[in-house]
């Protein structure tokens, strides 16, 4: 069992970095105009927006003419997707005749959509129309994932470039991102999984007859199983390579029509860190440097491995509560074993407790199994790698602009230990920037804690868990962490579909991502301003070992000063009493 | 700020046009050429009737059929209109006395076969519409599913043998049963005689 376990992490890290190497040093040529066959096949479409949108390809933007852009054109996308939702009743593609959806979880919704959290207070298929999928929810999977790219690329250009105002054209890196990178990689992910049996198609149901009728809960006869189907495939393909998360279903990828067997399972996980993955390295070659690229990869992988392994061993362990029972959870060539509620029996145990990593170190928040009945230990990893911020991998783009920030904390603390004005790459760090940097670290870190501590305060915050005392705790903490991280994936036993989780997630979503990205584009422009200090012998060099240690240092330090009180509340405890008796 | 609207508004039409009309359709033209069964659902047909999905389990609590995972899904069983899981945490009293009332559900109807229960077999799916159980469920049930049926168990065995798929690509995913698959077999076993 072991090796077979071990087998497959290698298996899927090994997959990964193969697939992130090549789309790597792609989409640096893409970001400076030299992906040449790319070019020739979709030139003409990217210079027809252009044309259309009056946009002069070649023009650079302050860092504050970005930011600008990046806010008009999300606020613009949030608008038109919270009018989709409140008139999709009137609008065409409803073939299931759903009403409009209520003003908070439209609110919700469209906040959750824009800022690439993909946090679902609904029920995918019992809620939204086709129409408010397909033209709301998957366009913004593509644009956001793509604004999320297009910041970090502002963010490198500001490294990379030497005494200038322009960081690049946020129009331009918006387009390219969708064109040559989210919309190819979707068909080919979309197509795979439908041959694995995801379903597409205009449907809204097909139905069945029971094998052997059944009965509801209010004693009715059930002779017919009504199938909800519709265009899935092309919406999963981009929610896991977007790290957006929002299933096309209610229980997401744990849904066999999302997640049909375990090759479709293990192209989504791939599909969800690859792009995050891969920046890494479009990084080391935009900066002209692949060890900085390799050494930001390497420090990721350092904090992802071992957090992995926690989950896996936590959740096979099981639930000693049911061993008591007569209960068999002991792992055999039979049986998977392990914690195996709210799992799927393709799935098991370890490609649901790797799964639940992958999506919650990326910003992904997608699920094939339900967090919330997760072991506590097995549960504290996934909210414990949103609450460090989503940088180990992390949101596409976001994930490398918030791991960037942590590095330029951690040569700040190295340049305190020496004495030494800090640099990062050639550019001299400074109090502007680590000012900012600290607002990113410290702005979404209050807005969970602050949340968690509001909602177990009112009334309408603990009058809906699903779980009765620590884990209860949990389910709190969890929501906000998710939502003020932009993850998406929920301990689901919550109900948050009321006006108090709408409105209040709505906001720490709004904030962990907007509050991120002005103060990167902050330093992104100050940077671009700066000359460049050739190294030194003083010069901490930011490739080696050295280096990486340190900066999974500090992240694991924030991460451990910042929450740690608050893990002791929830997941500590109750594993403590889960193992007390 | 009025140099942004334009750019936002007609970027934001295009990209809706192409990711939001174009994309999904053309991905629905392919996939409904290359892999029709598959885009709609991969139903099983007994002739023109449409017995179930291969994907989607149905609820079994009758003796004379394999019982697949229990479903957190309402107001019944399996209901593939609402995908839902229990999402009961690992601590809390519900998931016990869940659990002990389907451990008494397979005790009374097998009262012979005392062996720890698979953990499948009392544990809701994370969709509530799994349609493989362990083999190890499976096998669990052959006794029961024999006598209820007065089959001889070891054809009983044998048919749940040959319902075992195997890891995929040899790594990937767990060994498993399809239960509705198992359960027309059993069926037509049955009404075959013998």
């Amino acid at each position: 069992m072991l090796e077979s376990n071990l087998l497959r992490g290698v298996v899927y890290l090994l997959v990964l970095v193969g697939l992130a190497l090549p789309l790597g040093s792609y989409m640096a040529r893409v970001y400076n105009g030299e992906a040449k066959l790319a070019g020739r096949l979709l030139g003409p479409i990217e210079r027809l927006f252009y044309r259309a949108a009056g946009v002069r390809a070649d023009e650079e933007m302050t860092w504050k003419q970005y930011a600008g852009a990046v806010l008009v054109f999300n606020l613009l996308g949030a608008l038109v997707l919270y009018v989709l939702q409140r008139l999709q009743a009137s609008l065409p593609l409803n073939p299931a005749g759903f009403g409009a959806v209520s003003p908070e979880i439209s609110f919700n919704t469209a906040t959750s959509f824009a800022t690439n959290t993909n946090w679902q207070a609904y029920g995918g298929e019992t809620t939204m129309s086709h129409l408010t999928q397909m033209l709301g929810l998957t366009v913004q999977n593509f644009v956001s994932a793509a604004t999320g790219m297009a910041v970090l690329v502002a963010l490198v250009r500001g490294f990379a470039r030497r005494t200038t105002e322009g960081l690049g054209n946020f129009w331009v890196d918006l387009t390219r991102s969708t064109l040559y990178v989210l919309l190819p990689l979707s068909i080919v992910v979309a197509l795979v999984l439908v041959s694995q049996g995801v379903v597409q198609t205009f449907a809204a149901k097909e139905t069945a007859n029971l094998l052997v009728p059944t009965t509801a809960s209010d004693g009715a006869r059930v002779t017919q199983q009504i199938l909800a189907v519709g265009p899935a495939a092309s919406q999963i393909a981009i929610k896991q390579l977007g790290t957006n998360g929002g299933g096309f279903f209610n229980v997401n990828s744990a849904h066999p029509f999302e997640n049909p067997n375990a090759i479709a399972n293990f192209v989504e996980m791939l599909s969800i860190l690859l792009i995050p993955a891969a920046l890494c390295f479009t990084f080391g070659a935009m900066v002209k440097d692949k060890r900085q690229g390799a050494a930001v990869f390497a420090a990721m992988l350092a904090i992802f491995v071992p957090l992995l392994v926690v989950a896996v061993v936590a959740e096979q362990k099981g639930n000693p509560m049911l061993t008591g029972l007569g209960v068999d959870q002991v792992a055999s060539s039979l049986m998977p074993g392990g914690n195996m509620e709210g799992k799927e029996a393709r799935f098991g145990v370890v490609d649901s407790a790797l799964w639940a990593t992958v999506t919650t170190a990326a910003s992904n928040g997608s699920v094939n199994a339900m967090h919330d009945s997760f072991t506590p230990l097995g549960g504290l990893v996934p909210m414990w790698l949103m609450q460090l911020g989503e940088i180990v991998f992390g949101g596409v783009g976001s994930g490398l602009y918030g791991m960037l920030m942590y590095a330029i904390i951690a040569v700040f603390i190295a340049g305190l230990m020496v004495g030494r004005t800090p640099e990062y790459l050639g550019k001299k760090i400074e109090s502007f920037e680590m000012k900012m940097a600290s607002l990113v670290i410290l702005l979404p870190a209050a807005a969970v804690l602050i949340g968690t501590a509001i909602a177990c305060i009112v009334p309408a915050g603990t009058a809906t868990l699903g779980n009765p005392g620590a884990h209860g705790f949990s389910e709190i903490l969890y929501a906000f962490s998710s939502g003020a991280n932009n993850n998406g994936s929920a301990f689901g036993g919550i109900t948050v579909s009321g006006v108090f989780y709408a409105t209040a997630i709505g906001l720490c979503m709004l904030i962990g991502r907007y509050w991120v990205i002005v103060p990167v584009l902050a330093i992104a422009g100050s940077l671009a301003r700066k000359k460049f200090v050739p190294p030194s012998a003083g010069t901490l060099p930011t490739h080696t070992p050295l280096f990486v240690a340190l900066l999974v240092g500090t992240v694991l330090l924030v991460g451990a000063l910042t929450f740690i009180p608050a893990l002791a509340l929830g997941p500590v405890v109750e594993h403590i009493s889960l193992h007390a008796k | 700020m009025k140099s942004l609207l334009r750019p936002a508004l007609v970027l934001l039409a295009s990209f809706t046009i192409l990711t939001g009309v174009v994309y999904p359709v053309l991905v629905t033209a392919v996939a409904q050429a290359a892999f029709p069964a598959r885009a709609h659902g991969s139903l099983v047909r007994d002739g023109e009737r449409v017995v179930g999905s291969e994907l989607i389990g149905q609820p079994f609590d009758d003796p004379r059929f394999f019982w697949g995972r229990p479903s957190a899904t309402a107001p019944y069983p399996y209901n593939a209109a609402a995908s839902s899981g229990s999402n009961l945490g690992p601590t809390n009293p519900a998931l016990r006395d869940a659990v002990s009332a389907r451990i008494a559900a397979l005790r009374a109807a097998d009262p012979g076969n005392g062996a720890a229960i698979p953990v499948d077999l009392v544990t809701t799916s994370g969709s509530g519409l799994d349609p493989h159980i362990s083999p190890a469920a499976a096998y669990f049930q052959v006794a029961r599913v024999a006598r209820a049926r007065t089959l001889d168990e070891a054809r009983v065995r044998a048919l749940v043998d040959s319902h075992v798929e195997g890891r995929m690509l040899g790594v990937l995913g767990e060994r498993r049963v399809n239960v509705l698959r198992l359960n027309l077999a059993l069926e037509e076993l049955a009404r075959n005689g013998i």
